[in-house]
């Protein structure tokens, strides 16, 4: 739920990484982080677990400069990608603006791919939100471990398993080595700027 | 789904926490909806909080301490307080889209800042009432 400060000319945005687990959410952010230092004032936020995975969300907040006269705020999180923590990932979706879907490239996480889209797509309807009207953008990540002989799968596959019915954009990258990192990034802050434009008149 | 508010109501809020909180001696105050965004944020001029992060996780932690309420049959716990050696944080719930967060000392007794903090819960929601999305 986007908010917008008439008094600071400030609007506050809410976006959110989401995929099934070790698909590369905390690593999108991380890239972020380092690449948009001198933009971020804060430390990156994570709850993590021993085995560090994210336990309940990582949070990063950057500015982006103006948008129409208004200081663009935009919080990013990521949301616990495993199955059994579907109670917190719900939690994170909360008043959210826009999604990047970060899908897993290797053959073998196929299915949890699909999984993890139906979830989003379950989530979303808690809060009365469709999947089909959200913002949203689609990731495409660990394309380098083709240079490893690991068997990934053509875009062509995951265009057709997650993306025949929404079409929305979709980025092959790499989070690791930062490829397609910042303008997927970019893209959904175009989208969600889009969605909530005539609130900034 | 966006709201926004506007600069006479923002300065009602801001008043409401300075003259019902921050001169009371609180260390810093703020009020945020569940998404994690701020609406508001005062402080007596000496804290120095990254309260972004603040914000992000108090809008986690109040969802996961609401749905733990679910979970073993109760509504919600009317009273979410964290006790800390120097610094505490005290949560209140207003209408059901945004959370008033309270830093304070233990010069400041909790009975007190709960009253308080009641009170300025009471004039923030007339403001807030308009724009609430139940």
């Amino acid at each position: 739920m986007a908010f917008v400060n008439l008094k600071k000319k400030e609007v506050q945005v809410k976006i959110v990484y989401y995929g099934p687990g070790r698909g590369g959410k905390t690593t999108n952010l991380e890239y972020i982080y380092a690449k948009f230092n001198e933009r971020i004032q804060t430390e990156m936020v994570t709850v993590k677990t021993h085995g560090d995975r994210t336990l309940f969300f990582d949070f990063l907040p950057i500015d982006i400069g103006k948008i129409n006269g208004y200081t663009a705020k935009m919080q990013l999180y990521t949301v616990p990608g495993q199955v059994k923590y579907n109670a917190t990932r719900r939690l994170v979706l909360r008043g959210v603006d826009g999604i990047v879907f970060v899908a897993d490239s290797m053959a073998v996480r196929r299915e949890k791919n699909i999984l993890s889209l139906k979830n989003l797509h379950e989530n979303l309807k808690n809060y009365k939100k469709s999947i089909f009207s959200i913002p949203l953008v689609f990731q495409y990540n660990k394309v380098d471990l083709a240079e490893q002989g690991i068997p990934l799968l053509p875009f062509a596959t995951m265009e057709k398993d997650l993306n025949s019915q929404l079409k929305r954009p979709a980025f092959e990258a790499s989070a690791v080595t930062g490829s397609n990192v910042v303008p997927t990034l970019k893209k959904i802050i175009t989208m969600t700027m889009a969605s909530i434009k005539d609130e900034l008149k | 789904m966006s709201y926004t508010l506007g600069q006479k109501q923002l300065d009602s809020i801001d008043e409401i926490l300075q003259t019902d909180l921050v001169d009371i001696g609180v260390h810093c105050v703020f009020l945020i909806d569940m998404s994690g965004n701020i609406i508001a944020s005062l402080d007596d001029g000496e804290n120095r909080h990254d309260i972004y992060s603040l914000a992000a996780l108090a809008a986690g932690n109040f969802g996961a301490v609401s749905a733990m309420a679910k979970i073993i049959g109760e509504g919600e716990f009317s009273l979410l307080f964290h006790k800390g050696k120097k610094e505490n944080i005290h949560f209140s719930k207003v209408l059901t889209e945004f959370l008033l967060i309270t830093l304070f000392g233990n010069d400041l007794s909790l009975g007190f800042l709960r009253l308080k903090v009641a009170e300025s819960v009471e004039k923030i929601k007339k403001i807030l009432e308009p724009i609430h999305t139940p």
